[in-house]
C-alpha cells in the first residue's frame, strides 16, 4: 500500500544533496501543518482520555477526594459483584444481534425493492428515507406515543384486529423489540448504500444467469449477493459498532415510558422497565455521573472500547476493501 | 460517483413486441409491477404513518389527544404556539443553532486540510494516521467521557456552557475527515499536477482547484455534521445539562413532557417542531445528502 511507495529511504551509499534534504524538510513541515488540527485533536480527545480512563480504572475516585490506587478492585467489582453488569452486557448483545440483523435484512430488502420500482420512485425513495432523518430524541418520543398502551394508536388497531396488545416500552419482554422497531424504521442510510451497490452489479451477469435458466432466488444467491457482499459486511460491522454505543433511544424511551423525565437531577429507574433496556453505555453514565464511582465506570468504558475496537479491526483488514485507494 | 437518485432503472421495455411469444412475458412483467408496487405501498405506510399519527395528534384538543382517535375533531393549530411558548423552548432553539452552526463550520474548516493530506501527500505513517482516524470514528463517546468531563469541569470550568461541545469541533472530526478523504481520492491527480505546474503551492491548490471540485462532498459532510450536532443528546446531557440556559433541543425536548404532564398533543407539536428543520433542510439538499450517504459505503 502507501508505505511502500511513500518516502524512499536513501540510506544507501549516495549522500543526500542539501537541496533535496531542504525540500524534504519543507514537505514534512507542510504535511504536519495540514495534519495539525487533527493531530492535536487526536492527542487531546483520544489518546489522553484513553490513557486517563485506564489510569482511573485502577483508582478509587468519587470526583471530589483525591484518587486512591486500589489495584484490580474495580475490575473484580464490575465482573463479579456489580449486580447489573452481566444484565447490561446481555441486553447490549441482544440489541447488537437482533437490531443489526433486522436492519441489514430490511435495508437490503428495501434497497432491492427500490431498484424494482417503476412508478413513483421519487415518492417511495423519500418516504423510505425520511425516518432516518428524524432526530433520535424526537423519534423515540413519537414512538413512545404511538406504542403507549391505552392511548397509542398501535395497540388500538391491534385490538381491533383481535391481536394481542403488548405493553411495548412498559413491558420488559417487549421493550427491546419496540426499540428494534424504532431502529428498523430508520434504515434510510442502509437503503441508500445498498441501492448504490445493487445498481453497480453488472447487468451482463444477470443476463448470463438468465440464459443459464437461473430463477430469481438463484440470481440473487449467485449474482447479486457475491457482488454486494463487501457492502453487506461493511453494514454489519458498522452496525455492530453503532449498536454498541446505543444510548439515546434506550434512555429516552425508558424515561418517557416510566413517566419520569430526567433533566434536573430527578432519577429514574435505569433500564426501565425492569432493567430490560439497560446497556453498557448507560452503565458508564450511571456509574460515573450518578453514583460517582469513576473507577468502575472506567472499567466498563474500557470493556466497551475493547469490543468496539475488535470489530473496527475487522474493517481495517486489508481484504475488507475499506482502505483501498485510487 | 454515480448519481443514485437519477439513475433510471428500466429493465423491461414497456409495450413494444406484439408477437404471441411476448405475451406471457408481458403478463409476467405486469404481475411483477403489481407485486412490487403493492409491497412498496405497504412499506411506505410503515415509514410514513408514524409521522401522520404524530401530526394529527399534535392538532387535537387536550382531551382528544388522550384517546386513540385518528382524526382531530377540532383543528387546534394553537398547540404549536403553545409548544413554542414553553419556557426555555426558544433558548434551546438558539443553543442548538449555535452548537450546530458553529460546530459545522469549525469541523469543515479543520477537517478539509487533514483529509487532503491523507488523500494526496505521501509520508511515512500515513496508513497509521488513517487507521487512527478510523479508530477515532468508531470510538463510542462513552469510552472517553469521564476524563473529558473532568477536563472540562475541573481544569477549564466550562461545563454548563456550550463550549465543551463546540471547541472539540475545531480539531477535526474523524468521520468528516474519512468521508472527505474518500471523495478526494476520486479526483484525478492530474489536476493537482497541472496546478503545480502553474506555480500553485499546496494551500493554493487546495483552495482554488480541489475545493471547488469537492463542493458536493463538502456540502454532504457539512450536512452530516449539522445533523449530528442537532441530534446530539449525549454531549449536551454530559456537558451542558447542569445549566438550563445551555440546554439544546434534543435535551430540552425530553424534559418537555414533564412540563406538560400528559399533554401528548403539545408534546407531539414540539416533537414535530424539532424534526421540521432537519426535514426541510433535507428537501433542499437532498442530492448532496444522498451522495454523502453513498460515500460512507465502500465501492464494491
Amino acid at each position: 500500500m502507501a508505505l511502500a511507495s511513500g518516502f524512499r529511504r536513501t540510506s544507501t551509499a549516495l549522500p543526500v544533496p542539501p537541496a533535496l534534504r531542504r525540500k524534504r524538510r519543507r514537505e514534512r513541515a507542510r504535511t504536519l501543518g495540514f495534519l495539525s488540527p487533527w493531530l492535536i485533536g487526536f492527542g487531546v480527545f483520544f489518546v489522553y482520555p484513553l490513557l486517563s480512563t485506564v489510569y482511573f480504572s485502577f483508582m478509587k475516585y468519587d470526583g471530589f477526594r483525591a484518587p486512591v490506587f486500589t489495584g484490580l478492585r474495580n475490575w473484580t467489582y464490575v465482573f463479579s459483584d456489580y449486580p447489573f453488569f452481566w444484565e447490561g452486557l446481555r441486553n447490549t448483545l441482544w440489541l447488537v444481534v437482533v437490531m443489526v440483523t433486522l436492519r441489514v435484512v430490511f435495508g437490503l430488502g428495501i434497497g432491492l425493492l427500490v431498484t424494482k420500482i417503476k412508478s413513483g420512485l421519487g415518492f417511495f425513495r423519500t418516504a423510505f428515507y425520511l425516518p432516518y432523518l428524524a432526530p433520535p430524541v424526537a423519534a423515540t418520543i413519537a414512538f413512545a406515543f404511538l406504542l403507549n398502551p391505552g392511548t397509542g394508536p398501535v395497540d388500538h388497531y391491534l385490538g381491533k384486529l383481535g391481536l394481542p396488545q403488548p405493553g411495548w416500552f412498559n413491558d420488559p419482554s417487549w421493550s427491546k423489540p419496540a426499540l428494534t422497531m424504532l431502529a428498523v424504521w430508520g434504515i434510510g442510510d442502509l437503503m441508500v448504500i445498498f441501492m448504490a451497490a445493487l445498481l453497480d452489479v453488472p447487468t451482463e451477469q444477470y443476463e448470463a444467469a438468465e440464459l443459464d435458466g437461473a430463477g430469481p432466488w438463484q440470481r440473487f444467491r449467485y449474482v447479486t449477493f457475491p457482488n454486494i457482499s463487501p457492502i453487506v459486511m461493511f453494514a454489519v460491522v458498522t452496525g455492530v459498532i453503532q449498536t454498541m454505543q446505543y444510548y439515546t433511544q434506550a434512555i429516552v424511551a425508558g424515561q418517557v415510558a416510566s413517566g419520569i423525565i430526567g433533566g434536573s437531577g430527578e432519577q429514574f429507574e435505569p433500564g426501565y422497565p425492569n432493567g430490560s433496556t439497560w446497556t453498557l453505555p448507560q452503565m458508564v453514565y450511571n456509574l460515573g455521573f450518578q453514583r460517582f464511582d469513576t473507577g468502575s465506570a472506567c472499567v466498563v468504558a474500557l470493556i466497551l472500547f475493547t469490543i468496539s475496537m475488535a470489530f473496527t479491526s475487522l474493517l481495517l483488514r486489508r481484504r475488507s476493501g475499506f482502505l483501498t485507494e485510487d | 460517483m454515480t448519481d443514485v437518485l437519477s439513475t433510471p432503472v428500466s429493465l423491461a421495455a414497456p409495450g413494444g413486441a406484439r408477437s404471441a411469444a411476448a405475451r406471457p412475458a408481458r403478463r409476467r412483467a405486469a404481475l411483477q409491477w403489481v407485486a412490487v408496487h403493492s409491497v412498496a405501498v405497504v412499506a411506505a405506510l410503515f415509514f410514513l404513518l408514524p409521522f401522520v399519527f404524530v401530526f394529527l395528534t399534535s392538532v387535537m384538543t387536550d382531551r382528544q389527544a388522550l384517546t386513540s382517535d385518528f382524526w382531530p375533531q377540532h383543528w387546534e393549530w394553537g398547540n404549536y404556539a403553545k409548544a413554542w411558548e414553553t419556557p426555555g423552548f426558544l433558548t434551546w432553539w438558539r443553543n442548538t443553532l449555535v452548537y450546530a452552526g458553529a460546530g459545522t463550520v469549525l469541523t469543515v474548516v479543520s477537517s478539509v486540510p487533514v483529509a487532503y493530506a491523507l488523500a494526496r501527500f505521501r509520508f511515512r505513517g500515513r496508513n497509521l494516521a488513517l487507521m487512527a482516524v478510523i479508530s477515532m470514528m468508531m470510538l463510542p463517546p462513552q469510552v472517553t467521557v469521564i476524563p473529558m468531563y473532568l477536563f472540562w469541569a475541573k481544569q477549564l470550568h466550562l461545563t454548563g456552557t456550550l463550549w465543551p461541545l463546540i471547541i472539540p469541533m475545531a480539531f477535526g472530526d474523524a468521520f468528516t475527515i474519512f468521508l472527505l478523504r474518500q471523495f478526494l481520492l476520486t479526483i484525478p491527480k492530474e489536476y493537482v499536477e497541472a496546478a503545480r505546474i502553474d506555480g500553485c503551492g499546496e494551500v493554493r491548490t487546495l483552495l482554488r482547484v480541489i475545493l471547488p471540485m469537492a463542493k458536493p462532498a463538502v456540502a454532504a459532510v457539512a450536512l452530516f455534521q449539522f445533523f449530528y450536532c442537532w441530534n446530539d443528546y449525549f454531549g449536551p446531557q454530559i456537558y451542558s445539562s447542569e445549566n438550563p440556559g445551555a440546554w439544546t433541543l434534543s435535551y430540552g425536548l425530553e424534559s418537555f413532557k414533564s412540563a406538560h404532564h400528559t399533554n401528548w398533543n403539545l408534546t407531539m407539536a414540539a416533537t414535530l417542531l424539532v424534526m421540521a428543520p432537519v426535514i426541510v433542510l433535507f428537501f433542499f439538499a437532498q442530492k448532496a445528502f444522498i451522495e454523502g450517504v453513498t460515500l460512507t459505503g465502500v465501492k464494491g
